[in-house]
């Protein structure tokens, strides 16, 4: 076989493998959305579902299904989707499990934005979503301004996120104090995050962000990849830069932010998709989509084991909180006894 | 051969508010090997690095083919100019071929597909290096300088007449700093590829450059043949040493014997 042959079976090797790996996950997505539609209190069986996908009217089902499962799925999907795109995209461009817009106090930005949107100005709807990316923007804005010395260090930038972040969490408990009519249940949306009421309407911000803010990450996957390289190395090879940058900033931010207007902040699941998604796919190309996959599996699997698995009804946001905390300490633990260069 | 030429115009340089380069001006000549030497901190790498692009000049310009390279498409240049950096990051358990094959990545817009012609350059460019046999083995596992020949076949792999090369045989023992250099002349007298790369080393600069340049405080000290460059005064003014010159038994080019205040036979 010619050296020639080589290089070109192991390419195709690696893309069989990538495309197993996402229509894998795309599968497990799809069966596990199904069985979310046919499990819960009461168990409806897959003809009555696709009937009432279908438009039918079935009594009973009609209301379980039509009304409070599927909702409450797609709008897990869509925002796992967001949450594991903008997340990856993040820890892509700054060479980082740690640089995620969960750690780094963007999607606390947004959720600050939109509790006082809503609690001090009584706005409601897409104002929400528009202010909570403005927001979403202005803090990685203001977190890269802090942390911009002659160059943006990655470290640099974590801690300062960090900071900001614990900053933010106090803006929003003190806005939710001054809300006494604000009950327990809606306090908790903008704390953990929550799928819970959702309604048909919620899922169209996220489909619009989706396609605008996805569609051009994922056009810029490519270049966000030869970032991994290092900088330099991505600027030989003919990346710019800076407009990469700039763009995965605003196109991440606002996967991030929209959704956590939506869901609020759902604990982890940006941050935690990335490293899930790489762990499966290994060195087989771009992490970006399948690392939108693992999003949406993980906010639809949380919210069911919420639901339905505990001894009590929690928030999705509880139990991705439960999942990504330990790995988090994990990866502090380790990233310390490497020499504490992050 | 290389048809494309490259110059430096009154170049002025520098990062925050600390200027590097004052005023600097450099004729590349094309097809040939030039390296670039001085003292820790005289700006030779910021040289590079401007020529390169990845900074921005205060003033003059970098000419590529009579055009100004900060204002060319980064792919554009990425097409016709290679460059290795001092410290490229490999991602964790990529494999050789892979990390070769972002080397092609300036030849791709959005939408293109994988070519036979891809494969083709991939594959030369292991050949070149002597890495084919690596092709599946992750980078993180090879040695200092199997890597270093893996990151060079990623920048042959870009297929460019220039080749820019910051500081390439740092980090690696001897046998694999003389295998580097020799990998490049090879490159240099097969392809016809326009080399440019810093040094530390003056001796191994003085062996394998046609050009030798000898940088002194941000601007250009003295630069021409190894054996004009490569004298006493320069290297007291350079680096502030006193040296003999000998002509090396092995290669007949100049050589530097540094001398210290203490192990001198000859007083």
């Amino acid at each position: 076989m010619s050296a020639v042959d080589a290089i070109a079976t192991g390419r195709l090797r690696r893309a069989r493998r990538r495309g197993a790996v996402i229509g894998g996950a795309l599968a497990l997505l799809a069966a596990a959305f199904a069985l979310t539609l046919m499990l819960g209190q009461s168990f409806v069986p897959p003809g009555t579902v696709l009937r009432v996908l279908a438009g039918g009217d079935v009594p009973g089902a009609s209301f379980t299904v039509g009304q409070l499962r599927l909702p409450r799925a797609v709008l897990s999907v869509l925002a796992g989707l967001s949450f594991g795109l903008g997340g990856a995209a993040f820890q892509i461009m700054l060479r980082n499990p740690l640089a995620s817009p969960d750690i780094i106090g963007i999607s606390r930005g947004a959720s600050a934005a939109a509790v006082f949107a809503i609690v001090v100005m009584g706005l409601d709807g897409p104002m929400v979503s528009v202010l909570a990316v403005a927001a979403g923007l202005g803090v990685a804005l203001l977190i890269h301004g802090l942390s911009h010395r002659g160059g943006v260090a990655g470290t640099r930038l974590i801690l300062v996120g960090i900071g900001v972040s614990a900053m933010l969490d106090s803006v929003i408990a003190y806005t939710l104090s001054r809300a006494p009519s604000w009950d327990l249940d809606q306090a908790m949306r903008w704390l953990t995050g929550s799928v819970n009421g959702a309604q048909p309407a919620q899922a169209l911000p996220l489909l619009v962000s989706l396609a605008v803010f996805g569609g051009l990450l994922v056009s810029r996957a490519r270049d966000l990849e030869s970032l991994r390289l290092g900088d330099d190395t991505a600027a030989a090879l003919g990346t710019n830069v800076a407009l990469t940058r700039v763009l995965v900033i605003l196109a991440a931010v606002g996967l991030i932010a929209v959704a956590t207007a939506i869901t609020g902040p759902v604990a982890f699941v940006a941050f935690l998709s990335g490293p899930i998604a790489a762990r499966i796919l290994g060195p087989n190309g771009s992490v970006l989509v399948p690392a939108g996959l693992v999003g949406a599996a993980l906010v639809l699997g949380g919210d069911y084991i919420g639901q339905f698995l505990l001894p009590a009804r929690f928030p999705v946001g509880v139990v991705t909180g439960a999942l990504g905390a330990p790995y988090l300490i994990w990866l502090i633990v380790r990233v310390n006894r490497a020499g504490g260069s992050l | 051969m290389s048809t494309h030429s490259l110059s430096v115009r009154g170049l002025v340089a520098g990062y925050a508010d600390r200027t590097i380069l004052h005023g600097l001006d450099l004729e590349v000549l094309p097809g040939r090997i030039t390296a670039i030497v001085g003292a820790n901190a005289c700006g030779k790498s910021t040289l590079l690095r401007t020529m390169s692009r990845l900074l921005s000049p205060r003033a003059g310009q970098v000419l590529l083919d009579g055009k100004a390279i900060h204002r060319m498409a980064p792919r554009r240049v990425a097409q016709v100019m290679g460059l290795l950096p001092q410290s490229p990051i490999a991602p964790e358990g990529i494999t050789v071929a892979d990390l070769v094959s972002r080397g092609r990545h300036p030849h791709h817009g959005i939408l293109s597909r994988w070519s036979r012609q891809d494969d083709e350059a991939v594959a030369a460019a292991l050949e070149a290096t002597k890495t084919l046999d690596l092709a599946d083995r992750a980078v993180d596992e090879l040695s200092g300088g199997q890597r270093q020949r893996v990151w060079i076949a990623m920048a042959l792999a870009q297929e460019t007449d220039l080749l820019l090369l910051d500081e390439p045989t740092t980090f690696l023992d001897i046998s694999h700093q003389v295998e580097v250099l020799d990998l490049l002349t090879d490159l240099n007298h097969r392809r016809g590829t326009t080399v440019v790369m810093v040094l530390h080393d003056l001796n191994l600069a003085a062996r394998y450059a046609d050009h030798l340049v000898a940088m002194a405080g941000g601007t250009l000290h003295a630069q021409g043949a190894p054996e004009d460059v490569l004298t006493a005064e320069t290297v007291r003014a350079v680096f502030g040493l006193d040296s003999r010159i000998i002509p090396d038994p092995t290669s007949g080019r100049p050589m530097m014997l540094p001398i210290g205040r203490h192990r001198m036979a000859v007083e």
